[in-house]
């Protein structure tokens, strides 16, 4: 089974090697887009962490983003507050924080689903973006949380003008998190997961704590977002409570969908693509571009559901091929008639 | 004391009711045909821009603009609900929160590109601008006429859902639409006529809202929160529901406001979650199935 269906299986695939070795060959490519190859590395990151909880567990979430900036914050604050510098340990802290917050919310809201679940996230990480401001004293408010130092990598490697090392080091925490991402995801706990994405209802049926696997995926999820946001607050030395806000949680799911749900590669696809874009259409011109995101994200989801993995596996495969989860989307597709 | 009250329920009532005429019209798409639409803060802010452009560039008055806006965006969605929506009634819900969040792209960008990135204002008539004495207390005019016209909207919704063919269907089909198909009624276009109503009520509400809450490109997005939250605490297809959701929220967001400026929308977020923790399908909405 793993081996027949390669990128859906638990064994690795050949052609996974791909974007990792591109990725290496990147700085050498193009010298001058290290920085901006951090940036697409950090979004990777988040939209993964969001693949685990919306692509695979079916939580659809508008509130993401809050892990991310309780990540960046854990990370601004302990170099602000508490003068806790050192790179990695600072990104397991990031991780912890945004993890007992994730389990905390997950705990609350996963009893419930559909509409209540969309708004309560939403509230969830509007309602912490808001009580950052007003600990305004503690976290600099709307201005921001200035004045964050990180110590050099490893006590060697420090944030250099070009971002080479930034970029080695962010590229090392995405595959880490990645392999393990991937582990989850074809383990047993990973198709129950999926399982329950596809009906709830069966699984229950089946015997599986239903809630306490969605927590759990929620509350890995969310550690993951914590990673991401720890490395953008130790690259950018800057955090503001946008990073908690609705736009960025958009903005990730956004990227997701063109890329494809529920299958790791659409985040790693879709990221570099929606950010490489943006970086050169938005400076000619943004109207243009939001215009033209706004009709792409339309024909997607008419035409191209799954994303442009699921096209490209279409493409590849042919008839009945597409990938398990283009098969496993249109059957839900057929379930969801109103119950009522 | 008793004023500073008087002030917040009367300015409360208002925005509530501002609120409303923009939200009831996505409870009831939503309620109906469970499309979680994120684009209906998109039809509003079409619609207060018709109103501007009615007024400004063919000087129509502030009424005959309010009435062009509803006309246009009655026609719009009718459009839009058979080319777009219609596709996604069977989909996911995350498919329809993406293709509303593109919509929403396309309409903010459309509007830089015709009227740029500036918030726009318009004239209002002489009648509406200034103050009205009522009971010793002067009053804004025009916060009196958003209070008169959700009123009025919330007296002739419910009459219209109670008392017409039209109403009866609905109700039918948000309750039990296979049923409400088996015995004939034409859901299809029960669909799309009121997917029409609903962008019509969006543009009343944006035409409203350019006086009270301001008009700009960003304004599908800022209060798109704002429409979710009440229409997910009044409970989906309830009239009733939004208008309570709305006067609560209202009030207490600008109580909040005026008492506790620090705490922000602390206070409306706060109470949204409470709200939906204690009854996740909203005040009047239907029990969990």
């Amino acid at each position: 089974m793993a081996s027949r269906r390669g990128l859906s299986g638990a064994r690795w695939h050949p052609l996974e090697a791909l974007p990792w070795l591109f990725a290496l060959a990147v700085p050498f490519l193009f010298p001058g887009y290290a920085g901006l190859g951090v940036q697409v590395l950090i979004a990777v990151l988040f939209v993964l962490s969001l693949d685990l909880v919306l692509g695979y567990a079916g939580i659809v979430t508008l509130g993401h983003a809050a892990f991310f900036g309780v990540g960046a914050y854990t990370v601004g604050l302990l170099s602000v507050r508490a003068g806790w510098n050192e790179p990695i340990s600072g990104l397991v802290f990031a991780a912890l924080a945004a993890a007992a917050l994730g389990w905390a919310v997950g705990r609350l809201i996963l009893r419930f689903h559909g509409l209540a679940v969309l708004m309560l996230t939403l509230a969830a990480a509007l309602l912490l973006q808001e009580a950052g401001n007003s600990a305004a004293a503690i976290t600099g408010g709307h201005d921001g949380l200035t004045g964050i130092t990180i110590a050099p990598i490893l006590g060697r490697f420090e944030n250099d003008l070009f971002g080479m090392h930034y970029y080695a080091y962010s590229l090392v925490v995405v595959f880490v998190a990645f392999v393990v991402l991937r582990r989850i995801v074809h383990s047993p706990f990973g198709r129950s997961l999926v399982g329950i994405r596809e009906n709830r209802d069966r699984m229950t049926a089946l015997g599986a704590d239903v809630v306490g696997r969605l927590v759990r995926a929620h509350t890995f999820g969310a550690a993951l977002a914590g990673v991401a946001g720890g490395l953008y607050a130790q690259y950018n030395a800057f955090v503001t409570l946008n990073l908690l806000g609705f736009e960025r949680s958009g903005t990730a799911l956004v990227m997701l969908v063109l890329g494809g749900t529920g299958r790791l590669y659409g985040a790693i696809v879709g990221v570099p693509l929606y950010m490489l874009l943006e970086d050169r259409l938005a400076k000619i011109s943004p109207g243009f571009w939001s215009f033209g995101i706004g009709l792409l994200l339309i024909v997607v989801v008419l035409f191209f559901r799954g994303g442009l993995v699921a096209s490209m596996q279409a493409l590849v495969r042919r008839p009945h091929g597409g990938g398990h989860d283009a098969g496993v989307v249109e059957k839900i597709r057929g379930q969801r008639e109103p119950e009522r | 004391m008793s004023a500073a009250l008087a002030s917040i329920v009367f300015d409360g009532t208002a925005y509530a009711m501002v609120l409303f005429v923009l939200s009831v019209g996505l409870s009831v798409t939503m309620g109906l045909m469970n499309v979680v639409n994120l684009a209906h803060g998109a039809f509003a802010m079409l619609g207060g821009y018709v109103v501007v452009a009615a007024m400004s560039r063919f000087g129509m008055p502030f009424y005959g603009a309010l009435a062009t806006a509803v006309v246009a965006l009655a026609a719009a969605s009718a459009l839009l609900e058979r080319l777009l929506y219609a596709r996604l009634y069977r989909a996911g819900e995350l498919d329809q929160v993406v293709a509303s969040i593109g919509v929403i792209f396309a309409a903010s960008a459309l509007l830089v590109f015709l009227f740029g990135p500036t918030p726009q204002t318009v004239q209002l008539p002489e009648h509406l601008r200034g103050t009205v004495e009522i009971g010793g207390r002067a009053v804004p005019a025009y916060r009196l006429f958003v209070i008169a016209v959700g009123f009025g909207l919330f007296a002739a919704l419910r009459l219209g859902i109670e008392r017409t063919r039209i109403g009866a269907q609905l109700r039918a089909a948000v309750d039990n639409r296979h049923m409400a198909v088996s015995v004939g009624v034409n859901v299809r276009r029960l669909f799309t006529l009121v997917f029409s109503l609903g962008g019509a009520l969006s543009a009343l509400g944006g035409g409203l809202a350019i006086e009270v809450l301001g008009m700009g490109p960003g304004f599908a997005t800022q209060y798109l929160v704002l429409f979710l939250i009440v229409v997910a605490i009044g409970g989906l297809g309830s009239v009733r529901g939004t208008f309570a959701a709305s006067l609560v929220l209202g009030i207490v967001d600008t109580g909040g406001k005026y008492l506790f400026p620090a705490a922000g929308g602390f206070l409306i977020y706060a109470l949204t979650m409470g709200l939906l923790l204690w009854r996740p399908q909203g005040l009047m909405g239907r029990a969990a199935r």
